[in-house]
This record gives C-alpha cells, sequence and structure tokens, in this order.
C-alpha cells in the first residue's frame, strides 16, 4: 500500500533563476536537517541536458512512538539520492529523489517538474509527487501517515529554502521591516546631506513589498531589485521606497 | 554546504563556484563550448568517491532516476 500526494506551486521567478538556485539551496535557515551535500555525477548528454545526481545525508526526526522500530545500532541518518535532468531548450527541471538507506521502515520517492508558467510571465510552475510506502509489519498505514505529515512539512520548508536562494541569487531581502527601515534611513540620510527629499532611482532599483503569496504562512517579503523584471509585483500591494539601496544582503 | 567526506568540503566548493557560473553563464544560453570545471570536478570526485567506499553508502550500481521507470 502507498500513499501517493501531489501539488503544484507556482514560484515566482523565472525558470532560469529557479534552475539556477536549485544548486545553491543548502545550506539554507530552513535546512538544518541537511547534513551534507555532494555531486556524484555529472554529464552534458549530447543533445545539451545536464545529468546530476547528488547524495545528501539528512538527519531522521521519527517520533517517539517510531523510535521503537530502529534498532540500537541502527544509524540514525538518512542517504538520500537526487537525480536530475536540467534541459535549457525545453525549459524542464524534473528531479526524482528518494531514500536509500531505511528502505524497509520507510519508503519517499519524490518527483519535481519545474517549468515555465503557461499563465503567468516569470513564474515557474512546480508539479511535485510523493510516493511513500512502509514495509513494517502491522504497522505500514501510521508509519505512512507520519511520513506523509512530515513530507508535507519538509515541502514547506523546502519551498522556503529555495525561496531563500531565489532572493540570495537576485540579491533580495526576505525580511520586510529591515528593509523599510534601511529605505527610511537611506531617505533621511540623503535629506540631512542634501537638505532636498531623496530622488527617486532609476528603474529597477528600490525596495518594494508584496502581498503573502504562495500557501505558507503569511507574509511579506521586501524585495531589492536590481533587475525589476526577475521579480513580479502584485498590484494593489505593491509599495515603493526610494532610493539607493545596497542590495546584497 | 559540508561533503560528506569531510576532507572534501574544500574541493566541493571550490568545484560548486565553478560550476554555478558555468551553469547560468554558458550552459543556460545554450553555449556548449565545453566545461572548465572538469578539473576542479576530478579532483572533488576522487575525494568523495573514497568517502562513499570508506563509509559503505549504498549507492554504487543505483540506477539514475532508477525508480522513476515505474511511475506514470
Amino acid at each position: 500500500m502507498v500513499k501517493y500526494f501531489c501539488n503544484n506551486t507556482d514560484i515566482r521567478s523565472a525558470w532560469d533563476h529557479v534552475v539556477s538556485a536549485f544548486w545553491q539551496r543548502y545550506p539554507n535557515p530552513f535546512s538544518t536537517h541537511v547534513l551534507t551535500e555532494d555531486v556524484v555525477y555529472r554529464e552534458v548528454t549530447v543533445d545539451h541536458r545536464l545529468l546530476t545526481r547528488r547524495l545528501l545525508k539528512k538527519t531522521n526526526r521519527l517520533p517517539r512512538w517510531a523510535e521503537r522500530f530502529f534498532p540500537a545500532g541502527m544509524s540514525r541518518s538518512v542517504y538520500i539520492v537526487e537525480d536530475s535532468i536540467v534541459d535549457p531548450v525545453n525549459r524542464s527541471l524534473t528531479t526524482y529523489t528518494w531514500n536509500l538507506n531505511h528502505t524497509t521502515l520507510m519508503s519517499v520517492e519524490e518527483r519535481c517538474i519545474f517549468q515555465d508558467s503557461v499563465e503567468q510571465p516569470a513564474t515557474t510552475q512546480l508539479k511535485r509527487e510523493a510516493w511513500i510506502s512502509s514495509g513494517v509489519y502491522g504497522f505500514s498505514r501510521p508509519i505512512q501517515e507520519f511520513g506523509l505529515a512530515r513530507f508535507k512539512s519538509n515541502q514547506v520548508k523546502s519551498m522556503k529554502g529555495l525561496e531563500y536562494a531565489l532572493s540570495n541569487l537576485q540579491g533580495m531581502c526576505t525580511s520586510a521591516a529591515e528593509m523599510e527601515e534601511k529605505c527610511k534611513e537611506k531617505k533621511r540620510g540623503k535629506q540631512n546631506r542634501r537638505g532636498a527629499p531623496a530622488a527617486a532611482q532609476g528603474h529597477g532599483e528600490g525596495c518594494v513589498r508584496e502581498g503573502q503569496r504562495g500557501s505558507q504562512e503569511p507574509g511579506f517579503s521586501c524585495y531589492c531589485a536590481q533587475e525589476a523584471p526577475a521579480v513580479r509585483l502584485t498590484g494593489p500591494h505593491v509599495k515603493y521606497c526610494t532610493g539607493d539601496i545596497n542590495s546584497t544582503q | 554546504m559540508n561533503s560528506v567526506g569531510e576532507a572534501c568540503t574544500d574541493l566541493k566548493r571550490e568545484y560548486d563556484q565553478c560550476f554555478n557560473r558555468w551553469f547560468a553563464e554558458k550552459f543556460l544560453k545554450g553555449d556548449r563550448s565545453g566545461d572548465p570545471c572538469t578539473e576542479t570536478f576530478q579532483k572533488y570526485q576522487r575525494c568523495v568517491q573514497r568517502a562513499i567506499k570508506e563509509k559503505e553508502i549504498p549507492i554504487d550500481g543505483v540506477e539514475f532516476m532508477g525508480p522513476n521507470k515505474d511511475k506514470p
């Protein structure tokens, strides 16, 4: 018996940025459970696709009731393989991830497909599927349920981690309050020095605040956009704070 | 980010930097002019493959995208 999970998410960044960020998402504040990351195979095919295998070592946090299924000597960490194919011509990234060990206890396989959004410009659509199964006699159902719950929670962290990597790449900052403060400071600084209000900078440089996005907890992301086209802004929530901002965080 | 082989982390970082630049500036733009990272990659691989053997990580012989074969 296998539990199947599927969902679609929109990532508000262009596909090229998402794919670049994909390689740079560790470490991030949400990935403390990822202990090591290695590329163990890589090849560019004759049709210009990039094949990669990454090996990850992660902690294996279990609820107490599940720990009894762990023999004392058994390793606590999980080895995970992530195989991926980047097709820059068709603009798709497909990844397949599964655990190498502890498979009797639980096997989690995940497939992700990142492609340009059909409906929205500068947006990437992610289709994520998972197959979760357990071979523990008599306990497979609660273990699978736990596995699915943990998968969903990890999925949220995974998206946050990817967004963190994206914002690093694009020189964005992710704390609205911080940015507001920086913007105000810069404005004050300019006013004090020159005795005149800060003039608006040219296109692209500025600090914008955007409304909540995605299905994660509501919040604001504040962008220092060096190249505005990389970020899509929503109308009513956009607020410009002008002045030159140091866009690296 | 650390490598699974403690001694390999520096080699990994050097390779990652080379790769990330090549990936964004050449590969994604369709430039097929060859990979400047081959040497750093090989140094890094020698180290990490040794660590994998030492730690007996069961990754050898695992088929690329293996389990995906049975999925629709």
